[in-house]
């Protein structure tokens, strides 16, 4: 099939996000729906109710194998051995020299079979370093990204929608576990993962089936009050969850460390892995810079690349910000100096010619009812 | 339909002329292309402003965008509902969602501005 470069790719669900009138976006190569009846309502389906998101875009990135343990134990920064069957854990990919390429989810399918999930933004990338890296050792890289359709379903309504729908038993799938099973009788992996701060299930499934499960989800959840969901509102759910976006909060000039998610990085594993001698030194040494969420006290809203100040003395940057739809206030993340990172600490925000008060707040600014 | 009794700019703003006053706003067109309004800044009161001049900011969840004077004079009168309200741009942009009043220098300026047959027709092409 011929492609032209220039063209964005179309998702197997771009006619029923035609047919619900979405505003569409180019993002990442793929034309995504932004938003369908306005990003504000369809955030707040999700806190509320429940929404269902066309991930399809994403990178699907199978690796199989006697070594595949291994291997993604060299390539990435976690420790994927220590994985249970069945369960899944939050991990990065990072240059040698400590940067990070992208954030990933790992979840580990079988003894020696992982699927390892990567960013639309970063899909080729992460695929080519994996295969680098992953390179004379006894494990096959199956990329799949093309092959693979992704739709979230998320909010509290979530497994109430679902649970009908599969064979998997979802009061047994907790949090970032995975199970294979079947959606209305087709085949699917179920992760219960996220990216919104709500209950949610990401279900990956053949690209010529998405149709069919989205529609059956869409139905089967109408009497719930499901909405779709756009990318607008997926940055402001995930915004207001204080989870960092590729691009943003993360990317080659940022060690995990810097970004507050050191968890992600196993020094005490066993042998080498890409980037370990940086990562080492970035620990010893302490981070250039922090992630802080800060509330904005003042009047403005605070915006991915305004400078945030300490006094008169620029102490850093915001890498995202918004209006919390939720809070109804405006909230965002920013690098700022490691010694203004304590929560307490006032700080400014340059938005146009004024400096709008902020103060440093602990993440998330969401945390959903227990 | 859009007010017929308004003028109207290319940059999806409203003007109605009472006397030397002229009533400001944006139009539904433009809310419906900003998406939710979530932040509303206005000039101050007594501030001269010319005819095209950036003079405020009307910020949706995911973008900022300039406000421009559609005629020259001096604010005279802003929206103070919009403040707790900026959503009242995307509900009821050519009633409640009125952004400012400016007393006109120069009502000759207004001359240049559409009807609203072709208001309509600007946004039929859109």
């Amino acid at each position: 099939m011929a492609q032209s470069h220039d063209a964005p790719l179309a998702t197997p669900l771009a006619e029923r996000h035609a047919a619900l009138g979405a505003r569409m976006v180019e993002f990442a190569g793929w034309l995504m729906p932004l938003q369908y009846t306005g990003i504000l309502e369809e955030h707040r389906a999700v806190r509320a109710r429940a929404g269902l998101f066309d991930l399809s875009h994403m990178g699907e990135l199978f690796v199989e194998g006697q070594e595949a343990a291994a291997g993604l134990g060299y390539a990435l920064t976690s420790d994927p051995s220590t994985l249970k069957v069945g369960r899944a854990q939050y991990s990065m990919i990072c240059f040698p020299e400590g940067g990070i390429l992208d954030d990933l989810i790992v979840y580990r399918l079988g003894e020696d079979r992982f699927l390892v999930v990567a960013n639309a933004s970063n899909a080729v990338a992460v695929s080519d370093a994996l295969a680098e890296r992953l390179a004379g050792r006894r494990v096959v890289l199956d990329d799949r990204s093309l092959a693979t359709g992704l739709v979230a379903l998320q909010g509290p309504r979530s497994a109430a929608i679902l649970g009908p729908l599969t064979d998997v038993a979802l009061d047994d799938l907790r949090y970032y576990a995975i199970a294979e099973g079947h959606v209305a009788g087709t085949p699917a992996l179920i992760a219960r993962t996220g990216y919104t701060g709500e209950d949610g299930f990401e279900m990956f499934v053949d690209m010529a089936a998405t149709g069919r499960v989205w529609d059956v989800l869409m139905d089967a959840g109408k009497v719930e009050g499901i909405v779709p969901v756009g990318l607008g509102a997926r940055d402001t759910l995930r915004l207001e969850a204080g989870m960092p976006l590729y691009g943003n909060e993360l990317g080659p000039d940022s060690t995990p460390f810097e970004a507050n998610l050191g968890r992600v990085v196993s020094l005490a594993k066993e042998g080498d892995f890409v980037g370990r001698a940086a990562l080492e030194k970035a620990q010893a040494d302490g981070p250039r810079k922090m992630l802080v969420g800060l509330a904005i006290r003042g009047r403005g809203i605070a915006r991915h690349g305004y400078e945030v100040f300490a006094g008169d003395r620029r102490t850093g940057v915001v890498t995202s910000g918004t209006l919390s739809p939720t809070l109804g206030e405006p909230i965002a993340m920013a690098y700022v100096a490691p010694s203004e990172a304590e929560p307490g600490t006032i700080l400014a925000v340059g938005i146009r010619d004024q400096r709008v008060e902020a103060e440093v707040v602990p993440l998330p600014f969401y945390r959903r009812p227990a | 339909m859009v007010p017929q009794d308004l003028r109207y700019t290319k940059e999806h703003e409203w003007v109605r002329l009472e006397g030397e006053i002229a009533t400001i706003g944006i139009t539904d067109y433009a809310a419906e292309q900003l998406g939710d309004i979530v932040f509303v800044e206005l000039p101050d009161i007594g501030r001269a402003v010319s005819k095209l001049a950036a003079i405020g900011v009307i910020e949706s969840v995911k973008a900022v965008s300039d406000l421009f004077a559609p005629v020259g004079g001096e604010v005279v009168e802003s929206n103070a509902e919009l403040a707790g309200a900026p959503e009242l741009l995307n509900s009821d942009p050519f009633g409640k969602g009125w952004m400012l009043r400016i007393k006109v220098a120069d009502a000759g300026q207004l001359d240049g501005l559409l009807d609203a047959a072709a208001y309509e027709a600007l946004t039929a092409e859109a």
